[in-house]
């Protein structure tokens, strides 16, 4: 086992957030049509206020500190938060779509020790990339800021979401990265917009499009190995979690509000009124999420794909129980390996047997 | 001869796991955890102590350790940690940690 997994098991014994994701602002200046906020302010955390979230966190054991949004840089105050978090040392990672970072920003960043940067990419071509974040010219600037980024030696990655707007420029995308000497990462997952409306699903991309990913080795590495039957479930999967959400990793909205997940909108406090520690220790639903182990699944407990499954527990909350299913991984275990999940296979059950009460007309 | 100064660089993230300290580098994303005597030394890298006096007063008298054993230890540990850019090492008092760090990268 690495270092980092073993750091990961110790976290995950001792009940640490190892990992915190904050929004310092739901704002932005794009505007892109995949985007799960609403990004009006209604009352972000001043700087004081995140400051001292900050300094409960590294008293409380966080290691790796995400700086997310909205737009980071929409934020006057952000380099000044970045700066403190690192005199606290966490690991800082920060996400963004880097319009606003020019040569100073970019300096600035390096000096403070930030350990990543991770920068939103949709296309390498400019029609496609500014249609979809709805912001003329950003891709060229997105492009210049991964450039004065990468000239202070900072580590870049490239982000894309894989949509039915964007997917036949995915291998262009990828090329991009490589001229530009950063890494990419792609990820086929469009989630619902966090007030529950589901309109945005539209735009995730056909199955056949998730056969040709998992056959990409530049992607998945070994295909054959990323594709091979799941192993058989035994005890220790069944007594095992399938995310660290709850357990290791927590999300801090810019009005205070903490979630198991950036991807699981189940509140569980708010740091104005409570102590962050209180939420992580005896939060009533914090608790709960990490009391659910894979054998409580209504489902997916009887899956064959439950010991590798990347089943997400916020998407199976926002499709009604986080101890049932998450339907866009169900696709994905069976597009990786051809094996239809257990929720599949009810689904076309009960789809065949037909409505439970008939009425036939009679034959004389 | 002379004395070693050491300092820990700006450019690390840190922080106590279940009593061992975890340190990532951010230049270029090396992790370790330090044992009990390393995290000492690692906690009194001022850059005003000499590692000498470190070694004599917070590791041979505290932990028993024979004095020519804990140098030899403690300098292995410091040149491997420095290699890094992890710690910042030098002949003389290191002041200002921020910006030989930003240079030890």
């Amino acid at each position: 086992m690495t270092l980092l997994g073993e750091m990961n098991e110790k976290a995950h014994a001792l009940g640490i957030p190892l990992s915190v994701h904050i929004d310092v602002t739901y704002r932005c200046n794009e505007r892109c049509v995949h985007c799960y906020l609403e990004h009006d302010d209604k009352g972000e955390m001043t700087t004081q206020e995140i400051k001292d979230v900050l300094d409960q966190l590294a008293e409380a054991g966080v290691f790796f500190l995400v700086f997310s949004g909205g737009e980071v840089f929409m934020r006057r105050d952000f380099l000044e938060l970045v700066e403190y978090a690192r005199k606290l040392l966490f690991n800082v990672k920060v996400k963004t779509n880097g319009v606003m970072i020019h040569k100073a920003e970019a300096g600035r960043l390096r000096e403070l020790g930030v350990e990543q940067v991770q920068l939103s990419v949709y296309s390498h071509r400019p029609e496609v990339h500014d249609a979809i974040t709805k912001l003329p010219g950003s891709l060229k600037r997105t492009v210049d800021s991964i450039k004065f980024l990468k000239s202070q030696g900072l580590k870049v990655t490239l982000s894309n979401v894989l949509m039915t707007v964007n997917r036949g420029d995915e291998r262009g995308t990828r090329a991009l990265a490589k001229e530009l000497g950063v890494a990419y990462t792609l990820d086929p997952t469009v989630t619902p917009k966090m007030d529950g409306d589901m309109s945005i699903l539209s735009l995730r991309v056909d199955e056949e499009n998730l056969d040709e990913l998992f056959q990409d080795d530049e992607l998945v590495g070994d295909v054959e190995e990323y594709c091979k039957p799941p192993a058989p479930v035994d005890e220790d999967v069944m007594e095992g979690y399938s995310c660290s959400a709850g357990h290791t990793a927590c999300y801090i909205s810019p009005y205070g509000d903490v979630f198991p997940c950036v991807q699981f909108p189940l509140p569980t406090g708010n740091v104005r009124r409570q102590k962050f520690s209180d939420i992580w220790y005896r939060s009533p639903q914090m608790n709960e999420v990490r009391s659910i182990k894979v054998k409580d699944l209504t489902v997916c407990s009887s899956c064959s794909h439950a010991g590798s499954c990347t089943r997400c527990p916020g998407l199976a909350y926002m499709e009604g129980s986080m101890r049932g299913p998450s339907t866009s991984d169900c696709l994905k275990s069976y597009h990786r390996t051809g094996i239809p999940s257990a929720n599949m296979l009810r689904k076309a059950q009960m789809a065949s047997s037909g409505p439970l009460v008939q009425i036939l007309p009679m034959v004389v | 001869m002379a004395e070693t100064y050491i300092a820990k660089s700006t450019a690390i993230a840190a922080r106590i796991l279940g009593g061992e300290m975890m340190i990532m580098s951010a230049t270029d994303s090396t992790f370790f955890t330090l044992n009990e005597v390393a995290t000492v030394i690692w906690q009194s890298a001022d850059g005003r102590t000499p590692l000498s006096e470190i070694v004599e007063r917070r590791i041979c008298e505290e932990y028993e350790i024979e004095p020519e054993v804990a140098r030899r230890d403690a300098q292995e540990f410091v040149d491997a940690l420095s290699q890094h850019g992890i710690l910042l090492v030098s002949d003389r008092p290191i002041l200002d940690s921020t910006a030989k760090g930003m240079e030890a990268q």
